[in-house]
C-alpha cells in the first residue's frame, strides 16, 4: 500500500511532479504511465526517500520511507538496472544488500535462482548484458520477499523472452497479494500487465482508473467510409440522423452506428462505397491523446497535412478491425507512435 | 485482455493479522519459490495464516487493505549499525580497488622500508626510532589510502549504487558511519601493521649498543593514525563531492599545496608567518615530526595530529549534514 498526497517536486522553476495524489493498492498490478520526462522516476525516487519532496507526503503502509527499519522487507525496488558497482560480483552485490537488512545469506542464493542468475553469481556485474542487469536488479528487489514491489521501466531494452518473463513475474507477485507498482511509457505493455492505471503528464495526474474502465472509455470504435459520391453520402447520412466527421484523405468517420446500417443505407440510395470498415482506436492512441498536451519532448515531423488533424484518433497504421483493444499495436509500439501524435486533440 | 488476477487470500480471511507470523504459515517459502519458478502456471496458493482473535479499533483504510496483503516468511529484524557494518565490510572487500590500493600501499611502505633497513647501519638509529624506514614509504603510501578513502564513498555515486544502498538503508547517517568505521579499521590495521613490521625488521637487524634506545611504539600508533585519518578525511570529501576524480584531486591538493606554498609565502614578510605554519603542519612534515626525523629532542607531532583530527572531524560532520539534506 503506497499513498501519495499532494506530492510535489520542484527543481528551481521547473515543476517535475505537481500535486500528485493517488493510492497504490495491494493484490493488483498498478501501472504508472506517462511519456518520457513526465515525472515517473522522480515520483518513484521520492517514494523511496531518495529525493525530498518540495511539498506533500508519501507513505508506505502508513510510514515514511525513512522510518522503515528494514525497508527491503517492506518494499523492493528496481529503479535502474545499472544502479550497482560493476566491479562487484552478482552474489556480493546481493549479499551486501541482504546484510544491511539482516536477511540471511541463504536468501541470496534463492533470489539468484529465482531470476536465473545462479550460473553467473560469481561474475562481475560489469560484464552483464542489459537483461542480466535487469534480472540482478529484480533479484535485489525480491531479496526481502517484500509485500510491495516497484519497478521503473522494467522491460526497457529487454528481448521478447525477458519481457515475457517480467510480465509473468509481476502478475504472479500481484496474485500472491503483493502490491506491484510498475512504470512504463508503453501503453501496450501496461495493457497486458496492469489491472489499475495511473497516468501522469508533466508531473500532473491525468488519470487514475482501472484498466477495464480505461479501455471502455478510451477504445473508441467507429466506421470509416470512402465514397466517390461523398456529398450525396453525407446528405443521406444526415437525413438519417447520423453524423459523419470528415477525416483525412477523403474519408468519413461515423461514430455510434454499425457498419450494417450504413451499408444498408448506401444500398437503399444506390451509393457506391469504396470503403466501409469498422475501426477501433488502440489504447496506445488513447494514451497519446490523453498525454498529447503534456508531452515534453516532441519530435518534429513535417508530414502533417491538413487532413492529418484526426490522425491522433485514427492513424493509418491503426489496427485491423476486430482486434481486441489493448493488444492493438502489440509488440511494435513504434508503429503507432509519431504519426502526428503531438498534435492537440481535435474533434473530441 | 488482461484479467485481473484475484488475490489469493482476500475476503475469506478478513481478520488476518498484520504482523507477519512465520510460524503460523506452514512452508510459505516453498510455495513462493514454486510460483517464481513457473510464472506461467496458475499463481501458487499462499497458505493463509489463521484469523486473528479479534479486530482492534476501527482500522484505517490502509490497514483494511493490508488485511489481504502478502506477508513474508522472512522474519522482521530491527536493523542496527551492526548490519550496516557487515554490509560495508562485504562491500569494501569485494571490489578490486581495495585490493589494488592496499597492495600498493603495503608494497611501498614495506618495500621502501626494507630497502632503507638494508642500507642503514646500527648507528643511524642513535637519535631516531627504528620505524623511520617506514616513513619514506608512508609519504608515498598515504596517496593510496586517500584514493581508497575517496573511492569507498564516491564510487557508489559514480556507479549509481548509492541509490540501491540508500533504498536498502534509508538511515543514511548509519551508512556513512559504517563506511567510515570500516575504512578506518582497514586503513589503521594496514598502516600500523606495516609500520610495526618495518620497525621490527629494523630493530631485528640493527639493534645493539650503537643504536640508541629511542622508543618507537608511539610512532607505530601515531603514524598509523595520521595516514588513516587522512583517508577518513578523503572519505568525507568523497561523500561531499560525490565525484572520484574531483575528490582525489582535492585531497592531493590538501596534502601537497601546504608543502609547496611555504616556498612562495616566505618571499613576502606579511605572509611569512603563514608560510612557516604551513611548513610546520603540512601532511609530509607532520609525518616527519611523528617519526622524529629531526632527532630525539624534536616534538613528536602531537599538535599536528590534533590539527588533522579537528579537520577530519569538521569534514565528517559536514559530510553527515549534507548527506541528509541532498537528493540522491
Amino acid at each position: 500500500m503506497i499513498e501519495l498526497e499532494g506530492l510535489t517536486k520542484r527543481y528551481g522553476e521547473k515543476v517535475a511532479v505537481n500535486n500528485l495524489t493517488f493510492t497504490v493498492r495491494p493484490g493488483i498490478v498498478t501501472g504508472f504511465l506517462g511519456p518520457n520526462g513526465a515525472g515517473k522516476s522522480t515520483t518513484m525516487r521520492m517514494l523511496l526517500g531518495l529525493d525530498n519532496p518540495t511539498a506533500g507526503d508519501v507513505r508506505i503502509d502508513g510510514k515514511h520511507y525513512a522510518q522503515l527499519k528494514d525497508p527491503l522487507k517492506y518494499i523492493g525496488a528496481l529503479l535502474d538496472a545499472k544502479a550497482m558497482h560493476g566491479g562487484r560480483s552478482a552474489f556480493n552485490h546481493l549479499l551486501c544488500l541482504a546484510q544491511s537488512n539482516g536477511i540471511p545469506r541463504a536468501r541470496v542464493h534463492e533470489v539468484l535462482d529465482t531470476v536465473g542468475l545462479t550460473a553467473v553469481a560469481k561474475k562481475k556485474a560489469k560484464g552483464f548484458s542489459l537483461g542480466m542487469g535487469q534480472r540482478l536488479g529484480i533479484a535485489g528487489a525480491l531479496l526481502g520477499d517484500p509485500e510491495i514491489l516497484m519497478f521503473d521501466e522494467p522491460v526497457n531494452g529487454l528481448d521478447p523472452e525477458g519481457i515475457h518473463w517480467i510480465r509473468n513475474l509481476m502478475k504472479s507477485l500481484a496474485a500472491q497479494g503483493r502490491t506491484v507498482f510498475v512504470s512504463s511509457h508503453l501503453m501496450s505493455e501496461m495493457a497486458l500487465t496492469a489491472d489499475h492505471l495511473v497516468v501522469i503528464g508533466q508531473g500532473r495526474l491525468l488519470a487514475d482508473t482501472s484498466m477495464a474502465d480505461f479501455i471502455r472509455q478510451n477504445s473508441r470504435s467507429y466506421v470509416r467510409l470512402r465514397s466517390p459520391q461523398r456529398e450525396r453520402l453525407l446528405d443521406v447520412l444526415h437525413q438519417s440522423g447520423i453524423t459523419a466527421v470528415e477525416a483525412g484523405g477523403g474519408t468519413l468517420e461515423v461514430d455510434g452506428t454499425g457498419p450494417e446500417r450504413i451499408g444498408e443505407l448506401a444500398a437503399q440510395h444506390r451509393l457506391v462505397l469504396h470503403e466501409l470498415s469498422p475501426q477501433q482506436a488502440s489504447l496506445e492512441e488513447a494514451f497519446m491523446q490523453l498525454t498529447a498536451e503534456s508531452v515534453e519532448y516532441h519530435a518534429h515531423a513535417d508530414h502533417q497535412g491538413p487532413g492529418d488533424a484526426a490522425a491522433g484518433r485514427a492513424p493509418s497504421g491503426g489496427p485491423p478491425p476486430g482486434q481486441a483493444p489493448g493488444q492493438a499495436p502489440g509488440q511494435a509500439p513504434g508503429q503507432g507512435w509519431g504519426s502526428g501524435w503531438q498534435q492537440p486533440r481535435k474533434g473530441n | 485482455m488482461t484479467t485481473p488476477p484475484t488475490p489469493q487470500q482476500p475476503q475469506a480471511q478478513p481478520q488476518q493479522p498484520q504482523a507477519p507470523a512465520p510460524q503460523a504459515a506452514p512452508q510459505p517459502q516453498q510455495a513462493y519459490a514454486g510460483a517464481m519458478a513457473a510464472p506461467q502456471g496458475p499463481p501458487a496458493m499462499v497458505p493463509a495464516p489463521p484469523p486473528a482473535p479479534a479486530a482492534p479499533a476501527p482500522p484505517s483504510a490502509w490497514q483494511q487493505a493490508m488485511n489481504n496483503a502478502y506477508t513474508s516468511p522472512i522474519p522482521i529484524k530491527k536493523t542496527n549499525l551492526g548490519h550496516a557494518l557487515a554490509s560495508e565490510w562485504t562491500k569494501i572487500k569485494s571490489v578490486r580497488s581495495t585490493v589494488w590500493t592496499l597492495s600498493i600501499f603495503l608494497l611501498l611502505v614495506i618495500g621502501i622500508g626494507l630497502l632503507a633497513v638494508a642500507n642503514t647501519q646500527a648507528d643511524d638509529y642513535r637519535d631516531v626510532p627504528f620505524t623511520v624506514p617506514a616513513f619514506f614509504g608512508l609519504m608515498l603510501g598515504q596517496i593510496c589510502l586517500i584514493t581508497l578513502g575517496v573511492l569507498v564513498t564516491s564510487s557508489e555515486y559514480g556507479t549509481g549504487m548509492i541509490r540501491t544502498t540508500f533504498t536498502a538503508s534509508p538511515q543514511r547517517h548509519r551508512v556513512l558511519a559504517a563506511k567510515a568505521l570500516i575504512f578506518f579499521a582497514v586503513a589503521f590495521v594496514a598502516s600500523a601493521g606495516s609500520i610495526l613490521l618495518v620497525g621490527l625488521m629494523a630493530s631485528g637487524a640493527h639493534s645493539g649498543p650503537e643504536a640508541g634506545d629511542v622508543p618507537w611504539a608511539g610512532t607505530v600508533l601515531k603514524g598509523g593514525l595520521y595516514v588513516s585519518l587522512l583517508g577518513v578525511l578523503a572519505l568525507a570529501v568523497g561523500s561531499m563531492l560525490r565525484h572520484s576524480a574531483g575528490a582525489i584531486t582535492t585531497m592531493l591538493g590538501v596534502v601537497l599545496v601546504p608543502a609547496i606554498l611555504p616556498g612562495f609565502l616566505g618571499i613576502w614578510e606579511s605572509t611569512q608567518k603563514l608560510g612557516e605554519k604551513m611548513a610546520d603542519y603540512n601532511a609530509i612534515n607532520s609525518l616527519a615530526k611523528i617519526f622524529r626525523i629531526d632527532g630525539i629532542d624534536s616534538s613528536t607531532g602531537t599538535s599536528q595530529l590534533v590539527l588533522l583530527i579537528v579537520i577530519t572531524a569538521v569534514a565528517v560532520v559536514s559530510a553527515f549534514a549534507l548527506l541528509e539534506k541532498r537528493d540522491v
